[in-house]
C-alpha cells in the first residue's frame, strides 16, 4: 500500500496559495499516480494515494479527506462506483480523471455526483486551479440565514434544511444554490454559473451546471421533475424562483 | 406507383394495337363482306323468283297467239291491275306496261322515269334486275317482258313487262347492325389488345424498373439491395446476375470497411494507450522545469527539450483522439445558445491571444452552437493564423439571415495558391518554413470537422497580403 504523507510539501511553486489540501488520489497506474502526487505535493498539497476504489473507500471512512481525485478507469470498483458510494456517506467534494475524455464518462460521473472533472492527460497547474477553486467553495460568503416556504439556507454555516430536516451538499451544490439564491428571480447563464461556481474562466462544459442543478433539484424539490425552486430557461440557463 | 413513359413501353403498346387493328379489320372485313353478299344474293334471288313464278302464271292473251301487236290485244287496264296486285306486296312497287297501257300498284312511289333506260332495254329480252338507290333508299329493281314460246316453239316476246321495286331496307338494317356490332367487337378487341399490350409492357418493364432503382440504391451505399428471380428468361438472368455483383460488391466493401475501421481502431487505441504515460510525464512537466535551472547547461537544456517535445506530443495525442473520434462517429453535438463575443473572448483570453488579436464584432450576438466545439474551431484558426501568419491578425463576426460567420485574417505570407485546397488535409505542411511548427498537423482538419459537424463549412481564400478563413455555421 503506498501511502504517502507530505507534511510539508511547500515550495516557491508559481501557484501556490496559502491553502493546503488534504487530497486522497485515486490512480492505478503507479507512474500516473507518482507523477501526480509528486506535482501536488510540490504545490503545496498534503497528498495521500491508493490503488484500488476500496482502499480509498477504508480510508475515507477511516479518515476524512478534504477533496477526492478519482480515475475512473480503476481495477475493480470503478471510479464512477466509488464516486457514488462516497456520496452516500459523505459529501466531500471529488474531482474525477477521465482517461477517455469520453462523453458518457462524464455524464455518468457527475451523475454520480462528482463535482468536476478533468481529462487526461492533466497538466498540473489545471488540476490545482481546480482543486483550489472547488476548496474556495467552502469558505463563503455571509452569515445570515434566508428561508423560501419550507426551505431555509443558512449560508454562514452552509446548511440547508427542508422541513425542518438538515439537507446535505455538496459545497459545490451549496455554492450553485447560493448563487441562484442570491440573484433570486434572475436568469443566471451557464457561462455565468460556471464562473461563478467553478471558477472555469475558460470555455468549460456546461454539463457540470445541469448535472449539479439536477443534483440539487433531487435533494430539495417536492418533485424533481417538476421543480418549484429552480426553473429551467431553455436556451438560457437557470433561475432560482421560490413558490 | 408513378408510370413514367418509356421508349420500350410505347413500342411494345404500338405494336400490339397495329396487330389487333389490323387483325380485327381484316376479320371483320372479310365476314362483313360475306355476309352483306349472301344477305343481298338471297333477297335478289327471293324477289327473282317470286316475279317469275308470279308471272309464269300470267294468263292474259298476249302472244298466245301470232298476235303480237299490243294494239291488237284484248288486255284492259284491268287486266294490268290485276298483275300488279298479284306482284305487289308489303315494300314493293309494282309497274306493269304493256303497249300504251301502264299502271302501277296503288300509293307506289315510283315512275316509269325512275328505271334507267339501260335497264328498260334490256328487260325487253330477258329478265334483269338491279340494286338502286333511289331517294337514299336501297331497292332492288326486277325488270322483264313476259315471252311466250309460240307453236313454232320460238321465244316471243309479249310486250307486257313488269317492273318490281323491292325494297332492301330491311337487309340494309341488318347489314348496319351487323356493321354496328362489328365496330364494337373492334372496339372491345382493341381495349383487350391496349390492356393486354400495358399488361405485357409491365411485365417486361417491372423488372427492368427494379434493377434500375436497385442499382441506384446500389450506387448510393445500399449494399444490401437484392432483387428476386421470378422465372427463367433473360431478365431473370440479368437480375441473377445483378445479385451476384452486388453480393461481390458488398462482400469487398465491408472486407475495406473493416480494415478502415480496424486502421482507425488502432490509431484510436495507440492514441489512448499513449495517453497514460503521456499523464505521466505531463505531471511533473512543470517540476522539470522549475528544477531544469538547477541543472549543469546542457543537461539543463536536455531536460527543457524533453519537456517541450512531450507538451507536443501531448497535443498530438489530443488531437489524434479528437479526430479519431470523428472518424468513430462518436462527436456529438451540444448546441446552446450562447453569446459569440462571449465565447469568441473567453477563447482568446485563455489561451493568452487577447492582446495579439483584434476582435471585431457586435454587442450582443447570440447564436445557437457547441460552445465547446466552437471553442476549439476558434482556438484552431486564431492559433494557424499566429503560428504561420503574420499581425496583425483580424477576429470578425456577424449574424445574417443565413447564420453565423466568423473570419479570421492575418497579414503574412499567405498559403501557396495550389496549397489552398489541401490545407484542411490531415498533417498536411504548406511550404518547408511550416515543416517544423509546433502544430500537431490535424489542427484545421479538426477545425473543419467541428464546423461540419455543425452543418457548416470553413473556407480559405488567399489575401493580399496574407489569409482569410471564412467559418460559417448556418441557423438550426
Amino acid at each position: 500500500m503506498s501511502q504517502f504523507h507530505v507534511e510539508d510539501g511547500r515550495t516557491s511553486g508559481p501557484n501556490h496559495n496559502d491553502r493546503v489540501a488534504g487530497i486522497l488520489l485515486v490512480e492505478d497506474d503507479p507512474s500516473v499516480r507518482t507523477g501526480l502526487e509528486l506535482a501536488l505535493t510540490r504545490q503545496g498539497h498534503s497528498v495521500t494515494t491508493f490503488a484500488t476504489g476500496e482502499e480509498a473507500l477504508d480510508h475515507v471512512r477511516a479518515r476524512r479527506p478534504e477533496i477526492v481525485i478519482l480515475d475512473v478507469m480503476l481495477p475493480g470498483i470503478d471510479g464512477v462506483e466509488v464516486c457514488r458510494r462516497i456520496r452516500k456517506l459523505d459529501s466531500l467534494p471529488i474531482i474525477l480523471l477521465t482517461a477517455r475524455g469520453d462523453d458518457l464518462d462524464v455524464v455518468v460521473g457527475l451523475e454520480a455526483g462528482a463535482d468536476d472533472y478533468v481529462v487526461k492527460p492533466v497538466e498540473p497547474r489545471v488540476l490545482d486551479a481546480r482543486i483550489r477553486a472547488i476548496l474556495r467553495r467552502l469558505e463563503s460568503a455571509s452569515a445570515d440565514r434566508v428561508s423560501f416556504g419550507d426551505l431555509v439556507i443558512d449560508r454562514g454555516a452552509l446548511k440547508i434544511s427542508l422541513n425542518g430536516r438538515e439537507i446535505h451538499l455538496t459545497p459545490t451544490e451549496l455554492r450553485l444554490l447560493l448563487e441562484l439564491v442570491r440573484h433570486s428571480g434572475q436568469v443566471l447563464n451557464r457561462r455565468y454559473l460556471l464562473r461563478a461556481v467553478w471558477d472555469h474562466t475558460h470555455v468549460a462544459d456546461s454539463r457540470l451546471v445541469d448535472a449539479c442543478v439536477q443534483r440539487i433539484r433531487a435533494k430539495i424539490e417536492p418533485v424533481p421533475a417538476d421543480p418549484v425552486f429552480i426553473h429551467t430557461v431553455r436556451g438560457f440557463g437557470y433561475r432560482f424562483s421560490p413558490p | 406507383m408513378t408510370w413514367v413513359p418509356t421508349g420500350l413501353r410505347a413500342r411494345l403498346v404500338i405494336t400490339f394495337l397495329l396487330v389487333a387493328v389490323t387483325a380485327s379489320a381484316m376479320v371483320a372485313g372479310l365476314g362483313y363482306q360475306l355476309v352483306r353478299r349472301e344477305l343481298l344474293d338471297r333477297a335478289e334471288r327471293a324477289a327473282v323468283a317470286d316475279v317469275r313464278d308470279t308471272l309464269s302464271t300470267v294468263t292474259l292473251p298476249v302472244g298466245a297467239s301470232d298476235v303480237v301487236w299490243p294494239s291488237d290485244s284484248t288486255v284492259t287496264d284491268d287486266d294490268l291491275a290485276g298483275l300488279v296486285n298479284a306482284l305487289s306486296g308489303p315494300g314493293r312497287t309494282v309497274i306493269m306496261t304493256y303497249g300504251d297501257l301502264q299502271h302501277t300498284s296503288p300509293g307506289g312511289r315510283f315512275t316509269m322515269s325512275d328505271v334507267p333506260d339501260q335497264l328498260r332495254w334490256q328487260a325487253g329480252r330477258r329478265l334483269v334486275y338491279q340494286r338502286l338507290r333511289i331517294g337514299n333508299q336501297p331497292w332492288l329493281l326486277v325488270a322483264t317482258q313476259i315471252q311466250r314460246v309460240n307453236q313454232s316453239g320460238a321465244k316471243r316476246a309479249t310486250g307486257l313487262t313488269a317492273y318490281v321495286f323491292v325494297s332492301l331496307a330491311e337487309e340494309e338494317g341488318v347489314l348496319f347492325r351487323l356493321r354496328n356490332a362489328l365496330a364494337q367487337a373492334g372496339g372491345i378487341t382493341l381495349t383487350i389488345a391496349l390492356t393486354v399490350a400495358l399488361v405485357s409492357a409491365r411485365r417486361v418493364l417491372l423488372p427492368v424498373r427494379r434493377l434500375g432503382v436497385a442499382a441506384r440504391a446500389l450506387g448510393s451505399g445500399d449494399l444490401h439491395v437484392r432483387l428476386p428471380v421470378r422465372g427463367k428468361d433473360e431478365l431473370a438472368e440479368l437480375t441473377a446476375t445483378f445479385n451476384e455483383t452486388a453480393a461481390a460488391l458488398e462482400h469487398t466493401v465491408s472486407e475495406l470497411r473493416t480494415l478502415e475501421s480496424l486502421s482507425r481502431r488502432f490509431v484510436a487505441d495507440v492514441s489512448h494507450e499513449l495517453r497514460t504515460p503521456l499523464t505521466a510525464m505531463t505531471a511533473v512537466t512543470d517540476m522539470l522545469t522549475e528544477d531544469a535551472a538547477g541543472l549543469p547547461d546542457d543537461a539543463g537544456e536536455a531536460m527543457l527539450i524533453v519537456v517541450r517535445e512531450i507538451d507536443r506530443l501531448r497535443v498530438l495525442v489530443e488531437h489524434l483522439i479528437e479526430i479519431s473520434r470523428f472518424d468513430s462517429g462518436a462527436a456529438v453535438l451540444r448546441k446552446e445558445s450562447v453569446d459569440v463575443g462571449d465565447c469568441l473572448a473567453d477563447s482568446l483570453e485563455m489561451r493568452g491571444w487577447a492582446d495579439q488579436v483584434k476582435l471585431t464584432m457586435p454587442v450582443g450576438l447570440t447564436f445557437s452552437l457547441d460552445p465547446r466545439r466552437f471553442d476549439v474551431i476558434v482556438a484552431n484558426l486564431v492559433g494557424n493564423a499566429l503560428q504561420h501568419g503574420s499581425p496583425p491578425v483580424l477576429v470578425r463576426a456577424r449574424v445574417d439571415r443565413q447564420g453565423l460567420e466568423v473570419t479570421v485574417r492575418d497579414h503574412g505570407r499567405g498559403i501557396p495558391e495550389q496549397a489552398l485546397p489541401h490545407v484542411f488535409d490531415r498533417f498536411f505542411k504548406a511550404g518547408s518554413d511550416r515543416a517544423r511548427s509546433v502544430g500537431s498537423g490535424l489542427g484545421l482538419a479538426i477545425a473543419k470537422a467541428n464546423a461540419e459537424l455543425h452543418n457548416g463549412t470553413i473556407t480559405v481564400e488567399r489575401r493580399e497580403p496574407g489569409t482569410l478563413f471564412r467559418l460559417g455555421i448556418p441557423r438550426s
